[in-house]
């Protein structure tokens, strides 16, 4: 009975490399391929096995998306204060902006992609998890007027754990301003697209984020109002696979399109084109 | 519970029997009730006279406390519910409808926690679905079209963070909110008369004007949430009520509330009849002062109250300037 035996196999030790330097190298959280960081940023920061996106500084999501040498920062020099004394919020904010180089959790601005000249606001997960507070939503309600004033279309990546705690009520009401910046500009019959990166959460992704005429998400980001923690003590049991992931959205009906980071600017540009007008038939 | 609470609990209940034993013997004990009941006051008002902010977050959710449908019926007649999101379902969770302030028809809505702890279930607590914000925004559209004036109650722990709610785009129906709601071409006043949690409450109070109930709540985030992301402790949770700022007081402060509806000593809970007389009287205030408005003086006026929400520096900018 031969034919039936179970086959063995020869054991190959797999090398799963537990401590990863940190600052020279990335484990893939997918596939658990280690990366150098140096290729992986040459890469895009996306996982050349699996596909796997990394989470990216908005820096160098900047440079992936706004043609070379065309992007002016507006509002850089706006900072945020610590106004209900929260404990240890100030000194965060200090250690933050050391850290990432930035001086808050999002760049505005105005630059061309493909040589069409486009509002833009790119959120920074680098600084308190791309959070909300007065400032983040100052300076998005300010591009937003901007735009519709100069008549461009906006396009705005987010990336946000939600609204920031420690400014409390100021935070929760960015949510209701970003809103009605926006409310005006899409009156204005301007076009806004969003893109959705991982992760998108809580007060961004119940504010702006959602309010795209076109909603874009890079693949297998978290999208969702809730986090996957609070929604699982909440139910008492283990959320299903790929809950509130990109692919999960665009199932469900809530974005467009599923974009890979590395045809984005093509996808944007297309989109841009395609909001030119033209003309008529016949 | 603190002890003044505890004292005052206590002094009640002894008011009541007494009140009850005197009725059953018709005996005359008034003197003794009123003796007691001036202790009562006393007692109330040195305990709530420092009353803290987590205090205020347990009164806010006190289950004694009027609920949207009773201050519905303390200044609406004629209220007439209206049911449904005509896209997938109706939320308890959330109610509104038509009714009568005075003479002037208006359309109410409000979020809507149970009476009881069966009925809480069925209305989940008072956290909405998304087609609960659906069915809110709906209910906004059709008094825009009818020119009807919108009051809306706060009420909730927050949206309700569950699989179907995330399904149907809890996030989605929060943001059409606050987006449509800035544009509503009539008079929006919203009272803050419970808990504010976060989006699930913004959802249904971006107004002209918003007050809120001395006792009530608001923040971006319930204590206990905080101090267990923050301090990964729940147990810090009144530390985190006081950090948050979320009092009325606090609130209007930072300019986001126009107004503080005092409550009866003790808490609304107390005394319905005192917050009726003064809820009437103020809604009967600002419903006129804003339907003076014309609709585009109403919204310009929305913005700005919004738009002047945060707290920031340009500090660099200004030291530049300072040195040049």
């Amino acid at each position: 009975m031969a034919l039936f035996r179970k086959t063995r196999y020869s054991q190959v030790g797999t090398r799963e490399i537990k401590n990863v330097p940190k600052n020279i190298a990335s484990k893939c959280p997918a596939c658990k391929h280690v990366h150098i960081d140096k290729d992986l940023s040459q890469k895009l920061k996306v996982c050349d096995r699996c596909g796997h996106h990394f989470s990216l500084p908005a820096k160098q999501r900047l440079k992936q998306i706004v043609d070379e040498g065309t992007f002016r920062e507006i509002n850089r020099e706006l900072i945020s204060l610590d106004p209900l004394d929260f404990p240890g919020y100030g000194e965060k904010l200090e250690q933050v902006r050391e850290k990432s180089g930035l001086n808050e959790a999002v760049i505005t601005g105005f630059g061309k992609i493909s040589g069409i000249e486009v509002g833009l606001g790119i959120m920074a997960p680098d600084f308190m998890l791309g959070s909300m507070g007065s400032v983040v939503g100052e300076k998005i309600t300010r591009l937003v007027d901007k735009a519709r004033e100069l008549k461009k279309p906006l396009i705005i990546f987010s990336a946000s754990g939600g609204a920031r705690m420690q400014e409390s009520i100021y935070s929760l009401m960015q949510m209701a301003k970003t809103s009605n910046a926006l409310a005006r500009f899409s009156d204005a019959g301007l076009l806004y697209i969003s893109v959705l990166t991982h992760p998108t959460t809580g007060g961004v992704t119940a504010s702006f984020a959602m309010l795209g005429d076109i909603n874009i998400a890079e693949p297998g980001s978290l999208i969702g109002f809730a986090g996957p923690r609070v929604i699982q003590q909440t139910i008492g049991q283990q959320l299903p696979e790929g809950f509130q992931r990109a692919e999960f959205l665009l199932e469900h009906g809530f974005i467009d399109r599923i974009v890979e980071r590395k045809k984005m600017k093509k996808e944007l540009t297309l989109l841009l084109q395609l909001h030119q007008g033209g003309e008529k038939i016949g | 519970m603190a002890s003044g609470e505890k004292q005052l609990a206590h002094l009640e209940q002894k008011i009541k029997d007494l009140q009850a034993f005197a009725r059953e013997q018709e005996m005359d004990l008034s003197e003794e009730i009123k003796s007691l009941q001036e202790k009562a006051r006393k007692i109330r008002e040195e305990y709530f006279s420092e009353i803290t902010p987590w205090q205020r977050v347990k009164l806010a959710r006190n289950m004694q406390r009027p609920t949207t449908q009773d201050y519905i019926e303390m200044v609406c007649s004629d209220f007439t519910e209206l049911h449904g999101d005509r896209l997938f379902g109706d939320d308890p969770a959330i109610i509104g409808g038509i009714g009568r302030l005075g003479k002037q028809p208006v359309t109410v809505i409000g979020h809507q926690k149970g009476r009881s702890t069966k009925e809480n279930i069925s209305r989940n607590f008072g956290m909405p679905h998304p087609e609960g914000y659906r069915k809110a925004l709906r209910l906004m559209e059709q008094a825009e079209k009818f020119n009807r004036p919108i009051i809306t109650f706060i009420d909730t722990p927050g949206a309700y963070p569950g699989l179907g709610a995330e399904e149907r785009g809890q996030g989605e129906a929060i943001a059409r909110n606050l987006k449509e709601m800035s544009g509503l071409r009539v008079p929006v006043v919203v009272i803050v008369t419970g808990e504010g949690g976060s989006g699930g409450a913004l959802a249904l109070a971006v107004g002209d004007w918003v007050s809120m109930f001395e006792n009530a709540v608001y923040s971006v985030i319930s204590p206990e949430g905080c101090a267990s992301i923050l301090w990964k402790d729940p147990g810090k949770a009144e530390e985190a009520a006081r950090s948050l700022k979320l009092t009325a007081e606090d609130l209007k402060v930072a300019g986001v509330i126009d107004a503080i509806i005092p409550e009866p000593s003790g808490g609304c809970q107390l005394n319905s009849q005192e917050i009726q007389k003064k809820l009437e009287e103020h809604l009967k205030e600002i419903v006129p002062f804003l339907q003076k408005m014309d609709s585009s003086e109403l919204l310009t006026r929305r913005w700005k109250r919004l738009s002047r929400i945060g707290v920031w520096t340009e500090q660099i900018k200004a030291q530049k300037k300072a040195s040049q």
